[in-house]
């Protein structure tokens, strides 16, 4: 079984979001990046996968250099290549084209990534992709295990779950508690650096959207506080301040 | 040419979320000088389809096959597709969820039109630019986006529109599309829904407890306290973690995003990985024993004390001012 899991490199859960460049850029000062969590998630299951059913798990990442140390990274919890597309992530349709290119290439049985991503969470990539190969999208997927040919997965449904059974290949979107996070260890580490990680140029994609500018919400004025002994005024309150009753 | 609106159906009626989307999708065709369709897929009760007609919609296009009553976003984005281009659309609109995301992706791939979610506000159309503005970062910015390609797929985000229902009605019209086999390759071998229908984004009202509550025999009084309110019940990460709470209540970065009304938060510290799943509500309660929570800097109104002696007596008022 060839699995393929696509991670994208953000700004860690705490980062503070500011701007530069008159708000038209993410200002990286400050910031430390992390492999998204839900890719995470999606990575684990993937090393889960290759003990039990065996495979091979080739990390995909659409990006710049920077994210190098993220591959890295995946390299070391298990992984057993990598490949970067060489280019900025601008929109979930460009990502999606990039790694339907390589899924035509290469044949995976499966594609796993995160539900969405933490930087721009559209949740959509996992959908493009599968549309473009022609096959099967599920997301978000909170349970997988594969039997031959056949993926056994639960997915989280408004309100509830669905368990569902699909032939493989599959474009899947994680989320916990697929797996649990995995941390690499020293040995993982040290052979992650003669891991193969190839470097390849994107494919062209006609542009469909152009980012104008950030803004940020407006600050949250005072919170007011009730006294605990008066904590029924914040029914009245609720009702004839807020008017949310 | 028609806006098209693609809208999920529960027990047999359009959600809110779907009603907010229709009401979005119609003020989209007012500036565009268009039409109005609805799509409505699966079983469903017409008279309950007709009322798309409250939110703006002039007609829906409803395939009442059964095939399609149970979710299924492949065969959806191809039915979707297929209305789109009888009504000519070039602006298609969903309410964002797991399904309204899927559905998205695969019906914007097929159009190879851009697909725009968790918009917040209206568009901004002029001489030809289309510009939308959607959250990023989980709630902590904007990005102010605009749209080029001629086909556009956009998925709102709860409450970026404030629906005026009217008394109008919509034609509901039979619709025949064609279905694919490979689009029902997947069999469905279980589905366990939780007892209360009310989906935690679809309510207006949500009580949520963090670890706070300390165990998940404790839940009574926050479920009382839900009840008497209309609420729906979430909680944090750790709380699903420990299996106290079903995964699906989980609420935040990693889990589900919501913007109610109105947000009650128990025995939640206020974790910035819980906020950005809860910053797009209108307004937060924050009880809490520590005065030093940091949940009480994004709250609007705060109560510090012990959530086991405060829940049952805000039951108790919300009973008595009925
Ligand atoms: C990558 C990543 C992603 C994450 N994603 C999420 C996410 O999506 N959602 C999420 O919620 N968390 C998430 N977290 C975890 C987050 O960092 C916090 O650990 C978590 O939100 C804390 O949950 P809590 O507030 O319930 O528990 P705690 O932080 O333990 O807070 C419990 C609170 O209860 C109060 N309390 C205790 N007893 C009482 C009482 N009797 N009366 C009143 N108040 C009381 C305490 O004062 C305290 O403030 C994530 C973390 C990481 C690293």
């Amino acid at each position: 079984m060839k699995i393929l899991v696509c991670i994208t490199n953000v700004p860690d859960t705490t980062a503070k979001i500011t701007f530069t460049d008159n708000n038209t850029k993410f200002n990286k000062a400050g910031i430390s990046y992390i492999i998204g969590p839900y890719d995470d998630y999606a990575l684990a299951r993937a090393v889960e996968l290759k003990e039990s059913n065996g495979a091979t798990v080739t990390v995909l990442n659409v990006g710049e250099a920077d994210g190098d140390p993220q591959i890295r990274k995946a390299l070391a919890i298990g992984a057993d290549d990598a490949i970067r597309v060489n280019a900025e992530p601008t929109d979930s349709y460009f990502v999606a084209v990039q790694i339907a290119h390589i899924a035509k290439e290469n044949g995976y049985d499966l594609i796993l990534m995160g539900r969405e991503s933490l930087d721009f969470n559209s949740g959509v990539v996992h959908g493009l992709v599968g549309e473009m190969l022609g096959i099967p999208s599920y997301s978000p997927v909170m349970k997988l295990d594969i039997d031959g040919t056949t993926a056994k997965l639960a997915r989280e449904i408004d309100g509830g779950k669905e368990y569902l059974e699909a032939p493989l290949p599959l474009v899947l979107g994680c989320q916990e508690p697929i797996a649990e996070w995995k941390i690499p260890n020293m040995r993982g580490i040290m052979t992650a650096r003669t891991k193969p990680l190839n470097v390849v140029e994107p494919v062209e994609v006609a542009s469909m959207t152009n980012l104008e500018s950030y803004s940020l919400p407006a600050p949250k004025g005072e919170c007011k506080m009730i006294p605990a002994e008066e904590a029924e005024s914040l029914i009245t309150l609720l009702r004839k301040e807020a008017r949310v009753l | 040419m028609s806006v098209l609106i693609f809208v999920e159906i529960d027990n047999g009626t359009i959600k809110k979320t779907s009603q907010e989307a229709i009401a979005y999708g119609a003020q989209v065709a007012q500036m565009l000088n268009a039409s109005t369709t609805v799509l409505a897929l699966g079983q469903a009760d017409e008279a309950a389809l007709a009322t798309a007609g409250n939110f703006g919609a002039t007609k829906v296009l409803h395939d009442a096959n059964d095939k399609l009553t149970q979710e299924n976003s492949l065969a959806y984005a191809h039915v979707l597709v297929q209305a789109a281009q009888q009504e000519g659309s070039k602006v298609i609109v969903l309410a964002k969820s797991g399904l309204g995301d899927a559905v998205a992706a695969r019906a914007a791939a097929k159009l190879q039109a851009s697909v725009v979610s968790n918009i917040t506000d209206l568009p901004e159309i002029s001489e030809g630019t289309f510009k939308v503005k959607r959250s990023i970062y989980t709630g902590k910015a904007f990005a102010t986006v605009e749209v080029q390609s001629e086909i556009k797929v956009l998925a709102i985000r709860k409450n970026a529109i404030e629906p005026e229902p009217t008394d109008e009605l919509a034609t509901v019209e039979p619709f025949s599309p064609s279905l694919r086999d490979s689009d029902f390759v997947a069999t469905i071998t279980q589905v366990e829904k939780a007892s209360s229908n009310l989906s935690l984004t679809d309510a207006d009202i949500i009580v949520s407890g963090g670890r706070g509550m300390k165990g998940p025999e404790n839940w009574g009084p926050l479920e009382e306290l839900a009840k008497a309110l209309g609420a729906a019940t979430g909680c944090s990460k750790p709380v699903s973690d420990l299996d106290w709470r079903p995964h699906h209540e989980h609420i935040g970065q990693t889990g589900i995003k919501v913007a109610p009304n109105l947000y009650i938060a128990c025995g939640i510290s206020g974790a910035i990985q819980h906020l950005a799943g809860v910053n797009g509500s209108k307004y937060i309660v924050v009880i809490n024993k520590d005065p030093e929570a940091p949940f009480f800097k994004a709250a609007d109104y705060g109560i510090v004390g012990d959530i086991f002696e405060i829940l049952p007596r805000l039951t108790k008022a919300v009973e008595a001012s009925r």
